[in-house]
């Protein structure tokens, strides 16, 4: 876990809605948070070298680009086979975010978690034949859960 | 929403490797063969249309603070309270519906673990309802943006 120090902290917050669209954006923020542009720019790079901050760029709206059938997939893939399953999905392309997150059985056997997006259903669907054919028989069940409405949607944000 | 050459390129092609320069929109432009202005008005325009979120960073999950993944079984005639209550909390950043028995799903993210357990605990309390905690055990995304498909 990287270690962040307070003005890691209030950089953070302060570019998280989205950087100034204006000339000299980092300039911008370091006016709000006391640094100089030069410290701003600096501690964005740490922050991407350590991996704390993914990337930086324009990070388009899936849906309002047209990726309306957005499913969330799960899978019952035994513990013994999650780490190299998990990986092999992650790398499919079409897969945005892929989880590990704890099972509730008999309810809830599902333990990985991979995001697949389509303009249309077909796509979709096709994107989640896919993940079964690369898990085979690692997978013991899955489910689909498309989103039927997006009530809301900020980003991952540093909390108030 | 009509998009042109150039923004599918803004689109697609700056999802990473912002500039950390001092002028970034005007590396971005010289790129496109463009002018500055022209890149600052168009990502202004796809801010405002919806089709691009934010420019800014993507931060890791559990770099600062704790998150989680929840999700409750709403009935269906609390669905739209529910969802409101539980929207309305600003440690909520996102939250769907999804057709599944658990219909409701949300992040909660926040300082630490401990404030997560209270924003879910005050959400149990609050609707009678159980809620499942599904935390981040290990993500195995490598995220490099994402490939738009525009036929």
């Amino acid at each position: 876990m990287t270690e962040l120090d307070q003005i890691d902290r209030a950089l953070i917050r302060a570019t998280q809605a989205g950087l100034p669209l204006d000339e000299q954006p980092y300039h911008r923020v370091a006016a709000t948070i006391g640094i100089t542009a030069e410290e701003v720019m600096e501690r964005l790079t740490r922050l991407l070298e350590s991996g704390a901050i993914r990337r930086m760029g324009v990070v388009p709206n899936h849906y309002a680009l047209g990726y309306r059938f957005n499913g969330m997939t799960v899978w019952d893939v035994a513990d013994e086979d999650m780490a190299e399953a998990g990986r092999q999905v992650a790398e499919l392309d079409f897969v945005s975010h892929c989880y590990h997150r704890p099972r509730f059985p008999p309810d809830w056997p599902y333990s990985l978690f991979a995001m697949v997006h389509g303009r249309d259903r077909d796509t979709a669907d096709s994107h989640v034949a896919e993940i079964a054919r690369v898990l085979g028989a690692r997978s013991r069940s899955h489910l689909v859960l498309f989103s039927t409405r997006i009530l809301k949607k900020t980003g991952l944000r540093l909390a108030p | 929403m009509t998009m042109d050459p150039i923004d599918r390129q803004l689109l697609q092609d700056f999802q990473r490797d912002l500039p950390l320069v001092a002028r970034p929109y005007a590396a971005m432009a010289e790129r496109l063969g463009i002018g500055e202005t022209e890149v600052i008005d168009r990502l202004d325009r796809l801010t405002n249309s919806g089709a691009v979120s934010r420019v800014g960073a993507v931060l890791r999950p559990h770099t600062v603070g704790a998150s989680t993944l929840a999700a409750m079984a709403v009935p269906t005639d609390r669905l739209d309270s529910v969802a409101a209550l539980v929207s309305a909390y600003p440690e909520v950043n996102h939250n769907y519906q999804r057709d599944h028995r658990l219909n409701l799903w949300f992040v909660v993210a926040t300082t630490s673990a401990e404030a997560v357990h209270g924003v879910l605990d005050d959400i149990h309390q609050r609707t009678g309802l159980t809620v499942l905690n599904l935390p981040l055990e290990q993500d195995f995304h490598i995220d490099l943006g994402f490939e738009l498909s525009w036929t």
